[in-house]
């Protein structure tokens, strides 16, 4: 008999007005097929109704980020091997309604990026005809916290997320990081008091899922650990400096 | 329906940028996109972005003119030369914008935003971040477009995610908006405006493989030219020389620009035996290296006789660490290859679309309030070969450029009125069309004829083409556009119906390969991407002209004519490097 990848896939429709289910699909086998391709290959060969995001399929996007056998992961960097000798079970990611299936509403998780005041605050006028100079040494501290794709994989692995829907999370937290360590940025004290009450950084225990969870390798945790000492620095100062 | 002034389509960089300008004029926008803005196609270029800023030690003697030569003579003379001089003169300050707004470019020891050598360039002026910058420019012109969204100080800036615009509506010469459905709730919906900006991206997934995003289908193309504008320049088809073997995912030209080699099956850099390679050797343009690799594989050359080796090895750990990290990353996930250790086997594959929607330099089009830029658009400035690092630069100047004259069209007096009962019938004729096609007979299946129509796409309209490859490839589109008549929606649902979303994306396939295989069957020459084995000189007494393709809806097929390139600058010589 032919190899087959087996999956077992999450399917809901709130507007069927039935609980939610799991389908049993079965992939035949081809070399260096990905979790995405098999998707794809039941969307377009067995059932036209699956329904999942997608869009770059090299990792970059952000789209296609999935709880695949227990783990947070992007379909498309995931091999479908893992599905060989076991049925492997797709989920949507957590803490997010259901649209369908394995999509679901992002908006809570964007609400959240667009709190923190996502975008570089410099405080003076921009240099005439040239770029704001910065050293390599301040562009290393970059590395890293500005890889983040918002797969979202970070919010939905943590357990904050899913009891304090008023918590900015790991994905926006890390973001805030990326520009209080940014030497261009000068808005520093108004980020940290944003961050600084009890829905940001002070929600966070620690947990380290969210630096588990990362497809990219990046440390939201050690983002938030970050915002916390500069908060308590912040907080420290005189009134009049703060 | 709802009213609105503009309306830009696409939020990939183009669109963004485009939208940013349109509200700064204080005109009201609304972005429609397919894919939450961040997910758009933008995000995975690689290399870098092109602007004559003398920051590298060797780049000292720079300039707006020198790199439009660059663009000129890269584009085998079809770029529009006064096009050109705009599009490099603008560069520099868009990179600075950018850089003002946040962008975390990479940097020189002095502070400067650092640059590379690119394919085809006469100096190193490609500006970078790591090998990501696309990414970090995407993510900061959505951070600018948050800002706009929150500013209360202007008009409204919209953005609709996850609207897919389906029909473009044109009555006598003028646009008056667009059909879209919102795929969170399956919503059909008119939306009447003023001027409209196609900011769609390219359409290679009419190819496969392709570097492409799965999104980047024909029908960004298709809706327009379905409605009456004409095309430009669609045979012409970058095939980027480092393509993964297996995903076709980008291997970008920056692992050739910081030193990489392509070696063959014997280890030998062949480039060296090609006459119009054999001096800049890995870093010519990308027509040239593509298909001087797809002859060593062609030759028995190749390694297993389907790839080249990308070879780093010698860049060292630190520099691969450094500079080309994302490379690494992709390499390992996808093929299990660590560059630092292994060669990285790749061969070239479709990757841009030089053609475009038929626009003038600032994006309008012959349609009134009808505008395009970005990928979707032709300028012309790449002409028949781009250059590597020319197009995130097009995203931003084209997307400024058309946004300004957009909302300058609106602000205009004695523009024609848009007729809101234009948009009402054209949604009740689109609603009209989503349930035949729940209606058809189901003997075909849609993404079966979709995976045909790539393959014979690399096979027939590929790197190297002739008369006969080109006749047999249209008489296969000829028949997926029966058999397509056959196949079925089956999926009735209302959230996120992807069923209904894939066949508009093929329907649009389709009519879009063909564009690009007649006019590539018409050109009897070989120019740039366009190779021809039958014709394999460039013929500028004929062909110094841009192919204009319009939609013929009685016959269902392209009608070809001819524009003369605008010259001016620099004579036409032949191209070596």
């Amino acid at each position: 008999m032919s190899q087959v990848f087996k999956f077992s896939i999450f399917r809901f429709d709130p507007d069927e007005g039935k609980k939610p289910r799991f389908d049993n699909f079965d992939v035949p086998f081809k070399a260096g097929m990905t979790i995405l391709d098999a998707l794809f290959h039941i969307q377009g060969h067995i059932d036209t109704s699956l329904a999942f995001r997608f869009s770059c399929r090299a990792g970059v996007c952000g789209s296609c980020a999935m709880h695949i056998d227990g783990k947070y992961k992007l379909a498309c960097e995931t091999q479908a091997s893992i599905a060989l000798n076991k049925r492997v079970t797709i989920r949507p990611i957590a803490h997010l309604p259901i649209i369908r299936d394995l999509v679901v509403d992002m908006k809570p998780f964007w609400d959240q990026y667009k709190r923190i005041i996502p975008y570089l605050m410099p405080g003076d006028v921009a240099p005439e005809g040239r770029e704001r100079y910065q050293t390599t040494s301040e562009r290393q501290k970059l590395d890293h916290v500005i890889d983040c794709i918002l797969c979202a994989s970070c919010h939905s692995s943590c357990p904050m997320t899913a009891s304090d829907p008023e918590y900015i999370g790991p994905a926006a937290l890390l973001k805030a990081n990326r520009f209080v360590v940014d030497s261009r940025d000068q808005s520093t004290a108004q980020r940290l008091q944003m961050v600084g009450d009890e829905h940001g950084v002070w929600r966070c225990h620690t947990v380290f899922n969210c630096s588990l969870a990362c497809p990219k390798d990046l440390d939201p945790a050690g983002s938030i650990a970050n915002l916390k000492r500069e908060a308590t620095k912040n907080f420290l100062k005189k009134p009049s400096t703060r | 329906m709802t009213r609105h002034d503009v309306i830009v389509v696409g939020a990939g960089l183009a669109g963004l940028r485009a939208a940013i300008a349109v509200n700064q004029k204080n005109v009201k926008v609304a972005v429609l996109t397919k894919v939450h803005p961040i997910r758009s196609h933008s995000v995975s270029a690689q290399g870098g972005i092109n602007a004559a800023l003398g920051n590298n030690p060797r780049g000292g003697f720079d300039s707006a003119e020198k790199h439009a030569f660059d663009t000129v003579k890269g584009s085998d003379y079809l770029a529009d030369q006064q096009s050109v001089m705009k599009f490099t003169s603008t560069a520099p300050e868009i990179i600075y914008e950018m850089e003002h707004w946040g962008c975390p470019f990479s940097r020189t020891p002095e502070g400067k935003i650092a640059q590379r050598p690119f394919g085809g360039a006469g100096f190193p002026r490609t500006c970078y971040a790591a090998d990501k910058t696309g990414h970090v420019l995407l993510h900061t012109l959505y951070e600018q477009a948050v800002k706009y969204e929150q500013a209360s100080e202007r008009q409204n800036f919209q953005v609709f995610e996850e609207w897919m615009v389906t029909r473009l509506v044109v009555e006598d010469g003028v646009c008056h908006g667009v059909i879209a459905m919102n795929f969170n709730t399956g919503a059909v919906e008119a939306f009447l405006a003023d001027a409209v900006i196609f900011a769609t991206g390219g359409s290679g997934r009419i190819y496969a493989p392709s570097t492409n995003a799965i999104i980047n289908s024909g029908l960004g193309m298709a809706i327009p030219y379905w409605a009456g504008v004409p095309l430009k320049d669609m045979e012409f088809i970058q095939f980027h020389p480092t393509t993964l073997l297996g995903s076709g995912i980008l291997m970008t030209e920056g692992c050739r620009g910081e030193g990489g080699f392509l070696t063959n099956a014997n280890g030998e850099r062949f480039l060296s035996n090609y006459s119009d390679s054999a001096k800049a050797m890995e870093v010519a343009p990308r027509d040239i290296v593509a298909r001087n690799m797809q002859r060593e594989i062609l030759e028995g050359r190749g390694v297993k006789n389907e790839s080249i080796n990308l070879d780093l090895r010698h860049l060292g750990a630190e520099k691969i660490m450094e500079r080309l990290p994302g490379i690494r990353d992709i390499a390992m996930n996808f093929v299990g290859v660590d560059p630092i250790v292994t060669p990285i086997p790749v061969r070239p594959g479709q990757h841009y679309t030089m053609g475009g929607i038929d626009t003038n330099v600032d994006g309008a089009s012959e349609i009134k309030g009808f505008f395009a830029c970005g990928e979707a658009a032709c300028v012309s400035v790449h002409g028949a070969n781009r250059l590597g690092g020319n197009s995130l630069l097009e995203t931003l100047v084209f997307g400024k450029f058309s946004g300004e004259a957009a909302a300058d069209y609106v602000l205009s007096e004695g523009k024609p009125a848009v007729n809101p009962k234009a948009v009402e019938s054209a949604l009740e004729d689109e609603k009209q069309k989503f349930k035949t096609m729940e209606g058809g007979s189901g003997k075909e299946n849609a993404f079966t004829l979709n995976q045909e129509l790539g393959e014979m796409m690399v096979e027939n309209a590929g790197i190297f083409r002739d008369e006969e490859r080109l006749k047999s490839g249209w008489k296969t589109i000829k028949q997926l556009q029966r058999r397509f008549k056959e196949t079925r929606v089956t999926y009735t649902g209302k959230r996120f119906n992807q069923d209904l979303m894939w066949h508009l994306e093929i329907e649009g396939n389709l009519d879009l390969a063909e564009a690009v295989v007649a006019g590539a069957f018409a050109r009897k020459e070989s120019r740039g991407s366009h190779f021809r084995l039958d014709h394999d000189t460039r013929d500028d007494e004929k062909f110094l002209q841009h192919t204009i393709a319009r939609y013929d809806p009685q016959e269902g097929k392209p009608k070809l004519a001819y524009r003369p390139v605008e010259l001016g600058l620099w004579e036409p010589k032949e191209r070596k490097y």
